[in-house]
């Protein structure tokens, strides 16, 4: 059955007319061109399809569109800023080897985003634990952890500079 | 998927309505982390799906009045309450730390962040790791229908394999969890031989009362993965209440649990392995709570 969701995508409002049954995923890969979400393991499993869901972390391949009518979504390509500018998490991706074959970076980017988000100081083993729904086939996870950390200090950095500009 | 329809009611008599009005036909969603799945499978093939996330007043966590004999009280967790914000919450944490403890062991974070604690418990899944924990403090699931309300102890709300004492037209609105008592501790084990975001091969929680000079006065224990439902131990339990907690007594206890225990073989191990695991871990679970007993059990 065809029904109207309204999402909003990366700030930007949509009012769709999907079926019911449409998942989250295909929602954003075909009704709106956004094809930086993968889907890979279809159950919620693997983590290449991460969204982030009114703040929220969420398998989009398990999530039917219908379901978070009125919600904000934000996607690997609502990362960047309006400049171009790569997100903190996208930059230490790129510097510190956080990626291999790449279909799992978008998932592993915005469950990245997500921590930092909530805790902009993990530990290690906090990323570890947080990431460890996030599967990387080609097994670059060294490279995944080390760039998470760098991001994390990055983030960090970038705020103290603004504490001192502030105080000045 | 088969085609359906989706409805998003705001209030929860309309939401009873459409439950009246399609019947069987519909079913209820809250996380949808266990519904989608079943209906990609094909497992589920409802007409109409009614989602609850439009319904406010479901995702709250309070401490209910303290009980009557002023040192425990409860707390009542909305049933679309996240996975993922019960773990986090402070109030979980400070009055129901086993609670906090046994969500943290759900799946991964991304399917904590959607999953329910209602929609869990109404998925009627013998392997989760809330159901343990939940019986083992004594928690109540509050049923809420056009006709009114039920509350069924968590322990009788899982009659068979994926199947509860849900009944047509009711909705599961929250959850009362009841602090253990002072003297107690608390222990949640998850058996993962595999990955951490597994099933349990097997899981137990135990909850330890002790009394004057180190005797049981109340103890419950609980195995999820062992059975088509949680199994509550009682004959176990009632082996060790009354006794002094000791490493014979507490050997024997987790000795009975083997035959209470009825695990179907799988990858995860066959039934006779998980028989010998499901004393070894509420052998563990025991210990476990005892060391994390609180200081004040001496106190009374």
């Amino acid at each position: 059955m065809i029904q109207r969701v309204n999402l909003k995508v990366n700030g930007q409002d949509h009012q769709l007319d999907i079926p019911a049954r449409r998942l989250l995923v295909d929602c954003l890969r075909y009704e709106l061109g956004l094809t930086g979400t993968k889907e890979g393991c279809s159950v919620g499993i693997c983590g290449a399809c991460t969204v982030l869901i009114d703040g929220e972390m969420a398998a989009s391949c398990i999530t039917l569109a219908a379901a978070v009518d009125g919600a904000e979504i934000t996607t690997i390509e609502g990362l960047a800023g309006e400049d171009g500018r790569l997100h903190p998490v996208q930059q230490a991706f790129i510097d510190h080897g956080g990626f291999q074959c790449g279909i799992c970076t978008p998932g592993q980017v915005m469950a990245a985003k997500a921590l930092l988000d909530q805790n902009p100081s993990p530990t290690e083993d906090e990323i570890r634990d947080w990431m460890m729904g996030n599967l990387c086939r080609c097994t670059g996870y060294y490279g995944i952890l080390d760039s998470v950390v760098k991001a994390a200090e990055a983030s960090e950095t970038s705020r103290g500079a603004n504490a001192s500009n502030n105080a000045q | 998927m088969i085609d359906f329809e989706f409805h998003s009611p705001t209030t929860l008599e309309e939401a009873f309505d459409l439950l009246e009005q399609y019947g069987e036909d519909a079913r209820v969603i809250a996380g949808g982390t266990a519904l989608v799945l079943q209906m990609k499978q094909r497992f589920a093939q409802p007409g109409h799906v009614i989602g609850l996330r439009k319904i406010p007043g479901l995702n709250s966590i309070a401490i209910e009045a303290m009980g009557s004999n002023g040192d425990t009280g409860s707390v009542r967790i909305g049933a679309l309450c996240t996975q993922r914000s019960i773990e986090y919450s402070e109030i979980i944490g400070q009055k129901l730390p086993l609670v906090a403890e046994t969500f943290r062991r759900v799946a991964t974070p991304r399917i904590r962040s959607m999953a329910t604690i209602g929609g869990g418990l109404v998925h009627g899944d013998p392997n989760q790791d809330p159901p343990p924990t939940l019986i083992a403090l004594g928690a109540s699931a509050v049923l809420t229908s056009s006709r009114g309300q039920r509350v069924v102890p968590v322990a009788e709300l899982f009659l068979d394999y994926f199947e509860t004492d849900l009944r047509p037209g009711e909705i599961l609105t929250s959850v009362v969890v009841p602090q253990a008592p002072p003297g107690s501790g608390a222990a949640y084990l998850k058996f993962l031989p595999r990955t951490a975001d597994d099933y349990a091969t097997v899981s137990v929680a135990a909850v330890v009362t002790a009394g004057e000079d180190n005797m049981c006065r109340d103890v419950r224990i609980v195995l999820g993965s062992v059975g088509v439902t949680p199994v509550h131990a009682s004959d176990a339990e009632d082996s060790l209440r009354g006794r002094p907690l000791n490493e014979e007594n507490i050997r024997a206890c987790a000795a009975m649990v083997s035959d209470l225990v009825d695990p179907l073989d799988d990858y995860r191990g066959s039934a006779a392995y998980k028989r010998e695991m499901a004393q070894v871990f509420t052998r563990r679970a025991i210990q476990q709570a005892m060391a994390a007993m609180s200081p004040e059990k001496n106190k009374d």
